[in-house]
C-alpha cells in the first residue's frame, strides 16, 4: 500500500509542471523540494547518526558560493558549480570534522553553530573573494520558466532520496544508529566512530551544497546573509526535520512542504508577516515538547491525539 | 599462552591513582572473576583493557601483542568484545538488528552479518525475541541482548561488566548456564561482578581489587578463606 | 608616552566591560551548571531587561540603576516560568534526539527577539542619562601626570555594581545554606538528593538567579550601549564564550573569562579595528571547546597536588 502511495506521488510529482501551474506556485514547489534535500541531508547526520548540527548553513552556503565564485571570479557559467560544490564542500566539511567531531552533544550543536556564523563573517569581510555584502549577481538567467528548474532540483531530489535509503539500510546506516544510541558502546563493538562520524559529516554536508548551488543557480543572487543565514537556512533546516519527523525517510520532505506553505501563508496574511519567526519559534516550541519525533516519527501518537 | 597479560599498570586521574600497579594473566579457556568493593578499580581496569584509557604506566598485551594505547574499535576488531554496566541497546531497533549491527564487524553482506546475529540470539536464549523492538524488553533479556551483541562481533576474549547486576534468581541461573556454554565454545571470559554465589560457581580463578591494587589472586576456595580479602570486604566493621 | 597611554586606557577599558561580561557568564555558567542545559535564548532575556530599563526611563524617569532593582526580579519569575512550564516539560519528554532542549531554547530566543520587534520595532535605542558623558580624569587626582586617562562614569559606576553584584553572589554561595545547596546539585545531582537537598527547588532557583543575575546585567549596560530586539544574540555567544572560556560551572572562571574577554575584545578594537569583535570571540570559542574543554577552571584543578 505504502509503495503505490510512494509511486503515485512520484508520477504526480513528475507530470505536474506539464498540467501547468502558475510560477508563484512552481516556486513554491521548487523551493519545497530543494529544502527536502537539505532535511535528508541534515537528517543523515542528526537523526541517524546523533550529530545535531546546527551549521548546516556553513555547508549551503559554501556550495552556493562555490557556484557564485565560479561566476564572479572565473567568468564559468555557475552551473559548474553543482559538480564543483562536491568537491570544495566535503573537502571543507573533512576539515570542519577534524576540529568539531571530537566534541560530543551540544558542545558539536554550538561548534557547528558558531562555523557557520563564521562563515557568514568570512564571506562578509573576505570582499575579493566574495563580493562582500553586495554579493553576487547572475545576469544571466538559463531558462525564463521555471520547468527545467523545478525537473532539475526533482532529480536532484529523487537521487538524494534513494542514496540517503541505500546508506541507511547498508552496514553505514547501523553503524550510524549504533553511533547515536551510545557512541561509547558503538566504538567497544569494533566501530570506528570517529570515520563513521566523518563519513556522515561529509555526505551530508556534499549534498546540502549541492542545494546551495542549485539555489545560486536557480535564484540568481546571493550574498553573506541568504547563504549562512543561521536563522534562514540553519535553524530552518532542524525546524523542517524536526516537524516532519527525525530519522525517517519522509520526514524532511513532510517538514518541508509544511514549514514552505507555513511560510508563505504567514506572508500572504497581511500584518502577520512580521511576527513570522514568533510563529515559528512557538511552532518549534510545541513540536519539540509535544511532537519530539515529528509528524511521521510520532504518527501513532498523532493518530491517537485526532481519534479523541 | 595467555590471552591477556596485565603488567604494572598504573592509572592516575590527576593525583590519585584509580591503579596501582595491577599484574595479572588472562589464560585461555577460563573464566576469570574479577571482584572487589565499590571503587575499587574494576571497571577502571576494564576501561584500560578495552581501549577507552591508555595506562599511564605499564602496559597490555593481547596473545603477546601490545594493546595499551589503541582504540576500543581496533582492539575490539583484534578479538576482545566487552559489555557495559548500563545497558543501552539500540532502543528503536530490533533485537535483531541491535545484533546485526555489531556482527557487520565480521561480516561484509547484510546476510552474512544476519547469520552471525541468529547464532548469537540462538546462544543468548533471545532468538524468539528477534523481532521485538528492544526498548520493550525485560532487564534480563536486555543484559543478555547485551553479551549477544558483543558475541556478534565473535571475539576471542570477553570481558562482562556485571551482567548479573538486577536480576532475579530465575534469571540468574539462565545466565549462568549461557556463560558456561560460552566458555565451552571456546571464548576466554572474565567476569566483573559483586554477586557472590555466581563468582563463586563459575570462576575458574578471582582476582580481587582493592583501592586500585591487587591484593589476592587464586582458586574460589582459596579467595573465600584469604583473611586480606575478608578484612578488604567487611572494612571497618572489625575491630582494629 | 601616547603608546602607554593608549594601551592602558584600552586596558582599563576592558577591565571595566569585562566586569560587565563577568555578571553576564556567571548567569549562564550557574545555570549550566546545576541545571546542565545550554540556554540560547541566554542573550534575549538580557534584551528583556535592556527593554525594561528603557520604558522604565523613558516613560517614568526611573535612572536605569534604580531598574536594577525592578528588572532583577522581573527577570528571576520569568526565569522561573520558563523553567517550570518550557524547559521541564522538555527534559521529561523521550525522543530520538537528545538535544531536544538546545532547540526549544533556540525556539523561546526566536519568540522574545521577534515579539521585541513587533512591539518595538527595530530602532536603536538609548537611555540619554544626564551623567552619559561625565568622565573621572587622571589628571584629576594627579596634577603632573605624564599621562590622561578617563575614566567614563557610567562605565565606572556599571562596573561597581556588577563587582557589588558578583561579591554578594559568590557570599550567597559559599556562605548561605541555599547557596551551598545549588552548588551542591551543581557538583553531583544524585548524592545532593541523597543529603536532603531539594534538588528541584535548586534547579528552579538557579535558573531564577541566572536569570536575575542577566537581568541586572543588562540594566547596566543600558547606560553605556544601545538596544534593538536582535542583539540577544552576540550577547548569548558572548555569554557562551566566557562559560567555555572559564569552565562550565565555576563562578571563579566566569568572573575571569569575563574580564580576559573584555580586555581581549578592547585589545582587537583598538588595535585591530571594530569588525573583528565577532571573529574573535567565535576563534576563543572554538578554540577553547577543542583545545580546553574544561577552561580555566581544569587548569587550576590541574595545578592542585594530590
Amino acid at each position: 500500500m505504502k509503495r503505490y502511495i510512494f509511486y503515485a506521488l512520484g508520477a504526480l510529482l513528475l507530470i505536474l509542471p506539464i498540467i501547468g501551474l502558475s510560477t508563484y506556485m512552481m516556486h513554491i514547489l521548487i523551493l519545497v523540494i530543494m529544502w527536502s534535500v537539505i532535511g535528508m541531508a541534515w537528517n543523515l547526520l542528526g537523526g541517524y547518526c546523533g550529530q545535531v548540527s546546527f551549521g548546516h548553513a556553513a555547508f549551503f552556503g559554501v556550495g552556493a558560493y562555490t557556484s557564485g565564485i565560479l561566476y564572479s571570479r572565473l567568468g564559468l557559467s555557475p552551473w559548474w558549480g553543482l559538480p564543483m560544490s562536491i568537491i570544495v564542500v566535503v573537502l571543507f566539511a573533512f576539515i570542519l570534522g577534524l576540529i568539531v567531531l571530537r566534541l560530543r552533544g551540544p558542545f558539536f550543536a554550538l561548534a557547528t553553530l558558531a562555523s557557520g556564523e563564521i562563515m557568514r563573517v568570512v564571506s562578509e569581510n573576505w570582499v575579493d573573494l566574495t563580493g562582500g555584502t553586495v554579493g553576487i549577481l547572475i545576469k544571466e538567467r538559463t531558462w525564463v520558466e521555471k520547468t527545467w528548474y523545478y525537473y532539475i532540483i526533482l532529480l536532484i531530489s529523487v537521487a538524494t532520496y534513494f542514496s540517503v535509503k541505500k546508506v541507511i539500510e547498508s552496514r553505514l546506516g547501523y553503524y550510524f544508529v549504533a553511533i547515536r544510541e551510545d557512541q561509547d558502546a558503538a566504538e567497544s563493538l569494533g566501530i570506528n566512530t570517529t570515520l563513521y562520524k566523518t563519513l556522515a559529516l561529509c555526505i551530508s554536508a556534499g549534498l546540502t551544497g549541492i542545494a546551495g548551488s542549485f539555489y545560486t543557480n536557480y535564484m540568481g543572487y546571493i550574498d553573506p546573509h541568504v547563504a549562512f543565514g543561521l536563522h534562514d537556512i540553519s535553524i530552518i533546516t532542524i525546524m523542517i526535520v524536526m516537524v516532519g519527523g527525525v530519522a525517517t525517510y519522509l520526514g524532511p520532505f513532510v517538514g518541508a512542504l509544511i514549514m514552505v506553505f507555513l511560510a508563505e501563508l504567514i506572508r500572504s496574511i497581511p500584518g502577520l508577516g512580521a511576527a513570522h519567526q514568533t510563529l515559528f519559534g512557538i511552532l518549534l516550541i510545541v513540536i519539540i515538547i509535544f511532537l519530539p519525533n515529528g509528524i511521521v516519527g510520532d504518527f501513532p501518537r498523532l493518530k491517537r491525539l485526532f481519534r479523541r | 599462552m595467555s590471552m591477556i597479560e596485565v603488567r604494572g599498570v598504573y592509572m592516575f586521574f590527576g593525583g590519585l591513582a584509580a591503579l596501582n600497579d595491577v599484574s595479572f594473566v588472562l589464560d585461555r579457556g577460563e573464566i576469570l572473576g574479577l571482584i572487589g568493593p565499590n571503587g575499587a578499580g574494576k571497571t577502571t581496569l576494564f576501561n584500560v583493557i578495552n581501549g577507552f584509557y591508555s595506562p599511564s604506566r605499564g602496559e597490555v598485551l593481547f596473545r603477546g601483542q601490545r594493546i595499551s594505547g589503541l582504540k576500543p574499535h581496533r582492539i575490539c576488531k583484534l578479538g576482545i568484545a566487552r559489555t557495559f554496566q548500563v545497558v543501552k541497546p539500540l532502543q528503536r531497533m530490533t533485537v535483531l538488528d541491535n545484533v546485526i549491527a555489531s556482527a557487520f564487524l565480521r561480516a561484509k553482506k547484510r546476510s552474512d552479518a544476519e547469520d552471525i546475529a541468529i547464532d548469537a540470539l540462538r546462544f543468548t536464549g533471545l532468538y524468539d525475541d528477534r523481532n521485538m523492538i528492544s526498548r520493550g524488553l525485560p532487564l534480563g533479556k536486555r543484559k543478555r541482548l547485551e553479551i549477544a551483541r558483543a558475541l556478534g562481533t565473535q571475539p576471542e576474549v570477553l570481558l562482562l561488566d556485571e551482567s548479573f547486576a538486577g536480576l532475579n534468581p530465575h534469571e540468574l541461573d539462565e545466565l549462568i548456564e549461557i556463560i558456561k556454554r560460552i566458555r565451552d565454545k571456546g571464548i576466554t571470559i572474565m567476569i566483573i561482578e559483586h554477586h557472590m554465589k555466581v563468582i563463586m560457581s563459575l570462576s575458574d580463578r578471582i582476582v580481587v581489587l582493592n583501592y586500585g591494587e591487587k591484593i589476592a589472586e587464586g582458586t574460589p576456595s582459596e579467595i573465600a578463606k584469604n583473611p586480606v580479602v575478608i578484612e578488604a570486604y567487611l572494612g571497618e566493621e572489625r575491630g582494629a | 608616552m601616547v603608546k602607554l597611554e593608549v594601551f592602558l586606557q584600552t586596558l582599563i577599558a576592558g577591565l571595566l566591560l569585562g566586569g560587565l561580561y563577568a555578571l553576564i557568564g556567571l548567569g549562564m555558567t550557574l545555570i549550566m551548571g546545576v541545571m546542565k542545559i545550554i540556554n540560547l535564548s541566554h542573550g534575549e532575556l538580557m534584551m528583556v531587561s535592556m527593554y525594561i530599563a528603557y520604558w522604565m526611563f523613558t516613560l517614568f524617569n526611573i535612572d536605569p540603576y534604580i531598574s536594577v532593582l525592578i528588572a532583577t526580579p522581573l527577570l528571576f519569575f520569568l526565569g522561573i516560568a520558563i523553567q517550570r512550564y518550557l524547559i521541564n516539560p522538555v527534559l521529561k519528554v523521550e525522543s530520538i534526539l537528545p538535544e531536544n532542549q538546545v532547540i526549544l531554547t533556540v525556539g523561546i530566543g526566536m519568540v522574545l527577539s521577534n515579539l521585541a520587534t513587533i512591539f518595538f520595532k527595530s530602532d536603536y535605542r538609548s537611555t540619554p542619562v544626564s551623567y552619559a558623558t561625565k568622565a573621572i580624569y587622571l589628571s584629576d587626582f594627579w596634577k603632573d601626570s605624564p599621562i590622561e586617562l578617563s575614566l567614563s562614569f557610567p562605565w565606572a559606576f556599571s562596573f561597581l555594581i556588577a563587582v557589588i553584584i558578583t561579591v554578594a553572589l559568590w557570599l550567597f554561595l559559599t556562605k548561605t545554606d541555599t547557596g551551598k545547596s545549588i552548588r551542591a546539585t551543581a557538583q553531583d545531582q544524585d548524592a545532593a538528593l541523597l543529603m536532603g537537598v531539594n534538588v528541584k527547588r535548586m534547579r528552579v532557583l538557579a535558573f531564577g538567579i541566572g536569570s536575575g543575575l542577566v537581568g541586572a546585567a543588562g540594566c547596566l549596560f543600558i547606560p553605556i550601549y544601545y538596544l534593538f530586539p536582535s542583539l540577544g544574540g552576540q550577547f548569548t555567544l558572548i555569554a557562551f564564550v566566557i562559560t567555555i572560556l572559564g569552565g562550565l560551572g565555576s563562578t571563579f572562571g566566569a568572573i575571569t573569562g569575563g574580564l580576559i574577554l573584555g580586555i581581549f575584545e578592547s585589545m582587537t578594537a583598538t588595535y585591530l579595528g571594530m569588525g573583528w569583535a565577532p571573529v574573535g570571540r567565535f576563534v576563543i570559542f572554538i578554540a577553547c571547546l577543542v583545545f580546553l574543554p574544561g577552561g580555566i577552571a581544569s587548569l587550576l584543578r590541574r595545578r592542585r597536588p594530590g
